[in-house]
């Protein structure tokens, strides 16, 4: 019993942290993104070349390691039993992808690029399946136009 | 050294070509950030240990090509990619690989319209 009451007072408090964290980073994201809505992040390169007259260019990268809290994984492994969307786990790997795209945009608008083209994504998992950690890597070719 | 991920490098032209080149490392970073890192993962957000780690492997793989490719004689290296793998837990492996060129910065367009 005394087990039982340690182990939901812990998921509830992992609950509670999360959810916080997990809302502050949002809102970061958000704010984030549209300071930056006018350069632009795409992920082909050669027509773009066609069309656009380039001075210089080089390669920006950056990864993020997010963990997911207790919580979300004793729901995954919940979900795991009788199958369907794991959302808890979407929105950690969305973080992420948005966090690291975020960072190689700021990379490049503080060296005076333009646009971020061939935007290329790589998520990789970190740690154990009791305690997943998200690895995303981003990373493009930064230009200044001419 | 030019890096880029596409295929050229904007604003210059190839003249040669040197082949693959390539550089990868193993990172573990020391027991206390593991630590941390385990009790941030039981709260939730972002790992700032782990980041640094593979921010710092993803640099020091990228160094190694970089090495590799000025030995060539190469100055720059285009479609560059990265692979990254975890090895164990605590332990990443990140791989950088890409093709060493010689590039030339291109003759302005009015000499070739005069001539």
């Amino acid at each position: 019993m005394d087990n039982l009451i340690i182990l939901i007072a812990t998921l509830f408090i992992c609950y509670m942290t999360g959810t916080i964290v997990e809302k502050r980073h949002y809102k970061k994201i958000k704010t984030r993104e549209l300071i930056l809505y006018k350069s632009p992040c795409i992920s082909y390169g050669k027509s773009f070349l066609k069309d656009t007259k380039i001075k210089h260019s080089f390669l920006v990268s950056s990864s993020v390691v997010i963990g997911c809290d207790r919580f979300k994984s004793f729901l995954a492994n919940l979900r795991n039993i009788f199958g369907g969307n794991v959302s808890s786990y979407e929105s950690v790997l969305d973080r992420g992808r948005r966090e690291a795209i975020l960072r190689i945009r700021e990379e490049a608008a503080e060296k005076n690029a333009n646009a971020v083209i061939n935007l290329k994504l790589e998520t990789t998992m970190l740690g154990s399946s009791q305690d997943p950690q998200v690895c995303v890597t981003a990373y493009g070719t930064a230009v200044c136009y001419a | 050294m030019i890096l880029t991920n596409i295929e050229t490098v904007p604003g210059k032209k190839i003249v040669g070509h040197y082949g693959l080149v390539s550089g990868s490392t193993v990172r573990a970073k020391h027991a206390g950030k593991d630590i941390a890192a385990g009790f941030k993962n039981f709260f939730g957000g972002e790992i700032k240990g782990y980041t640094e780690l593979m921010d710092e492997s993803r640099r020091e793989a990228t160094q190694r090509m970089i090495e590799l490719a000025k030995r060539m004689g190469a100055n720059a290296i285009v479609n560059v990619r990265y692979a990254t793998s975890a090895i164990t837990a605590g332990a990443a492996e990140v791989y950088a690989y890409g093709t060493a060129v010689k590039v030339d910065s291109i003759q302005p367009k009015k000499q070739v319209e005069n001539g």
